[in-house]
């Protein structure tokens, strides 16, 4: 229990109090509960893949491309951030829509990528090593959804000049969520082809 | 900067033109509210009806079990076809019901109802905010909840009945709407309303994490919070974690329901038909859902708990026994809730080496759980105790909560439990320390902060009556199945009677007596409901500091507006525990009161903060820096 004791103690500063943003502090906890989510579901992958009778596929050679899109929109998300910290706010406005794009674009390279699963005779419904993959792209494609909705937001904002050197709360939570969303799904994908 | 700037202004973006005196319509302020102590009032509400509904359903079938040959005709104006021709509850009916009652006390009254009124009402008020992090977002976790209240409640009224599969719903069971009516249309709705529900509790969970971290007043350190934040904060940790895993387990139960996707179905026959599905394994659901399981169960305990710590102290005016150890206690049992949750699955075929350690950290749980009930009677000892009805029900869950306990250490150890699981005997143990325990917390809380909630009293003779029924009360209801349970009766059985020759045929007099029991036990919870209502309308006026307890609350006026106090927030100095301190006049000194100002009754030690009395005066400014951002 002494080790408990002086955890408390570390955190028993005065100042600490007031110095967080509470609406980024609310988005890194909303991320934690999105992490333990899909934890449970490969963790729910590994247990049921170590009680056998379990279909050896080639995951899509698609979603490697698709990947690749999604690191580029988080480099043009960066692009947007560092266009707003300098007032930049036409670099700004393209940045986001250029990420924009691309968050589409990687949708539907996910989409011809479940169609090369079904090329493969591996269906959602089936063998549960095939579903699972479909559910985690589906679901992260679901959250991605929502990452495009918290862009349009701030495109808006962007548009409104809501957003500036002296307001990057919005564009911070924005850029913290998608760069989320990109390294969610480069987990799944490599836990996919680790564990495949 | 000049206190007349300070005004209401919420933490979120849309209140900054929303100052205390502009007056609100009614929708606003009674129905989408976003002012904290509305919400909570809302959650309690709520809870109180939910919590009459699913007692109800307990007798319906304790009615069942304790007179099984009576007629009961007279229920069918209620019940309808739910009552069959022989004039008998339907079988099916049964399980729905038990069912039914499981998931509403559980989800809906003990986690809804208990974090979300005082987690909600207590956390800003008790840290000086003024208000949660997100008003929005916690208006939307009630509404969300009163979403998945309704869908729960319309699921009773539809032909095939509700969800009848246990409130653990285990596939195949619950998977396959051939299985048995409830898991048709009934399951697909629990399903629904319980994905509202998690949806709910995360944004809930969210702000009072968010709230306790970044909105306390200056001065407020983590060892300054009193022992109800500390617990909320760790419960909210606990649904943070565990509930998106639940959500998880319904995902892929849906997808299996009604998709077709075999993530835990394989090789069944039914009606004579083999299924489709292969490859599936109904234990991978287990695991899911226990892992929110076993964290659910001190989500619902470690609030009661932490309401408990503060009454206690308060009403024995005495410092709390051991604060960094009740914290301690608190975390260690946080921690230990997530690595524990196999202990219900000992009979599930799994490895017997794997039983034994998870057996092994069950035990553990034991020592923090010792140590709070050793610090609770440590902190009574020749205490000052004033005997509020609060205060009894605070030390009913002291009560309750080592009787209920000490059946855990006999069900941890997987040999036993092989035997116990699924009796009698684990209904009696986790009634007990779960369901009556943190329902005593939850009375206690509101009869200790009704005259904060409503500005009025409640009759307190009627609260000791109130107490000594439910106390005799739950005792008689859940002890005697220990026996019921040992002798081998199992759970969510209809009949008992032709079990095993009518071996248990001579247990129907103790069946019938807990029925009895049940029945009068609930009965006089109509006391406290009449209680409560009435003094809400018709109480007397509460003065501003009743109990004479130290917590910031009770330095805000007796009708709070939005924003809770009119001025500054109060800043806080002290721990909040210092009851009948040697040196003082009083026999307490609320938080805010300086060292400076008690120089009679300082320590040592406490002699030396009175320097940093300037340093969390300068913070002033900072703390009104978060209110008009
Ligand atoms: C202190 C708060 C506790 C709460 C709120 C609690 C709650 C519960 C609940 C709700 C169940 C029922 C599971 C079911 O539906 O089958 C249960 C079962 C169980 N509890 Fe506890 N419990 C607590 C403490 C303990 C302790 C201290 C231990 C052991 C040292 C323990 C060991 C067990 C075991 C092994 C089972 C499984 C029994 C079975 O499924 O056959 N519990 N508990
Ligand atoms: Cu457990």
């Amino acid at each position: 229990m002494t080790t408990d004791l002086e955890n408390i103690n570390y955190i028993d500063e005065p100042k600490e109090t007031l110095s967080m943003n509470p609406k980024k502090f609310l988005l890194w906890l909303f991320i934690v509960s999105i992490m333990m989510m899909f934890a449970a579901f490969t963790s729910a992958y590994l247990v049921r893949k170590a009680e056998g009778n379990w279909l050896e596929f080639k995951l899509p050679v698609l979603f490697w491309y698709s990947s690749a899109v999604l690191l580029i929109s988080s480099i043009s998300m960066h692009i947007a951030y560092l266009a707003a910290k300098k007032d930049n706010i036409n670099t700004l406005r393209i940045a986001i829509s250029i990420t924009f794009v691309l968050g589409l674009v990687f949708l539907v390279m996910q989409l011809f990528g479940w169609k090369e699963l079904v090329a493969v005779n591996v269906y959602f419904v089936g063998n549960p090593s095939g579903s699972f993959v479909y559910v985690f792209s589906g679901l992260h494609g679901l959250h991605l959804i929502s990452g495009l909705v918290v862009l349009c937001f701030a495109f808006v904002s962007a548009f409104r000049l809501k957003i500036h050197a002296k307001a990057l709360n919005q564009i911070q939570i924005c850029a913290t969520y998608w760069h989320f969303l990109d390294i969610l799904w480069l987990y799944l994908f490599f836990f996919l082809i680790y564990n495949n | 900067m000049a206190t007349a700037e300070l005004h209401a202004h919420d933490a979120h973006a849309h209140a900054h033109d929303e100052h205390e005196h502009h007056e609100l319509g009614f929708i606003q302020k009674y129905v989408f509210s976003e002012d904290h102590k509305t919400i909570a009032k809302q959650y309690l509400i709520t809870g109180i009806i939910w919590a009459f509904f699913g007692g109800g359903l307990s007798i319906l079938f304790r009615l069942q079990l304790g007179f099984p040959d009576m007629n009961l005709e007279w229920l069918r104006p209620l019940l309808g076809g739910w009552i069959d021709e022989s004039g008998k509850l339907d079988k099916e009916f049964y399980l729905a019901l038990v069912t039914m009652h499981g998931t509403i006390m559980v989800f809906f009254v003990l986690t809804a109802g208990l974090s979300g009124t005082f987690s909600n009402y207590l956390i800003p008020l008790q840290i000086g905010a003024r208000d949660m992090a997100s008003g929005f977002i916690n208006m939307l976790s009630f509404w969300f909840f009163a979403l998945a209240s309704v869908i729960m409640f319309s699921s009773l009224f539809i032909e095939t009945g509700p969800a009848s599969g246990g409130w653990v719903i285990y596939p195949p069971l619950s998977a396959l709407p051939q299985a048995m009516p409830g898991s048709g249309l009934g399951m697909t709705l629990w399903l629904t309303s319980m994905a509202f529900f998690i949806v709910s509790q995360l944004m809930g969970g969210i702000n009072y994490i968010c709230t306790i971290i970044n909105l306390r007043t200056r001065g407020m350190s983590f060892t300054k919070l009193p022992l109800t934040i500390w617990s909320f904060f760790f419960t909210a940790i606990l649904g943070l974690l565990s509930f998106p895993v639940l959500l998880s387990a319904a995902l892929l139960l849906i997808f299996d329901r009604s998709f077709g996707t075999s993530f835990y179905l394989s090789e069944i026959y039914i009606q004579g038909e083999a299924l489709p599905n292969m490859g599936g394994s109904p234990i991978l659901y287990q695991h899911l859902f226990w892992f929110l399981g076993h964290p659910e169960v001190y989500i619902v305990l470690l609030p009661a708990l932490g309401i408990t710590s503060e009454i206690i102290a308060t009403n024995a005016r005495k410092p709390i026994f051991g604060y960094r150890a009740m914290i301690g206690s608190m975390m260690g049992i946080t921690l230990l809730a997530f690595i524990v949750w196999a202990h219900h699955m000992f009979i599930t075929g799994m490895n017997p080496f794997l039983g034994s350690v998870f057996m092994f950290l069950t035990l553990i749980i034991a020592v923090p759980s010792a140590v709070k009930a050793f610090n609770y009677i440590t902190t009574l000892w020749k205490g000052n105790i004033i005997f509020t009805p609060a205060m009894l029900f605070s030390i009913g869950l002291v009560s309750l909560f080592i009787s209920g306990g000490l059946t855990g250490i006999i069900l941890g150890n997987s040999a036993l439990d092989i035997n116990l699981h699924d009796t009698y005997f684990v209904v009696a143990h986790f009634h007990l320390v779960m369901g009556a325990a943190s329902f005593f917390g939850l009375m206690a809380g509101v009869y200790h902060w009704f005259p904060k909630m409503f500005g009025k009293t409640m009759n307190r003779t009627m609260g000791y009556i109130h107490f000594w029924c439910t106390f005799v009360g739950v005792y008689c209801v859940f002890f005697p199945m220990h026996y019921i349970g040992i002798a081998g009766f199992p759970r969510r059985y209809y009949s008992f009677t032709a079990l095993a020759n009518d071996a248990q045929n001579s247990f129907t007099d103790l069946n019938m007596f807990i029925s009895i029991a049940a029945i009068l036990t609930f009965s006089s919870q109509l006391l406290f409901a009449l209680n409560f209502f009435y003094s809400i309308f018709k109480g007397k006026r509460a003065t501003q500091n009743p109990w004479n307890s130290n917590t910031l609350e009770w330095t805000a006026p007796i009708e709070l507006g939005h924003g809770n106090w009119e001025g500054e927030i109060p800043a806080v100095y002290r721990w909040p525990y210092d009851y009948s301190k040697p040196g003082s006049a009083s026999d307490f000194i609320p938080q805010n009161v300086p060292f400076s100002a008690t120089p009679e009754s300082n320590l040592p030690e406490e002699n030396e903060e009175i320097a940093k009395e300037k340093e969390i005066e300068g913070l002033l400014e900072t703390q009104n820096g978060v209110y008009n951002h």
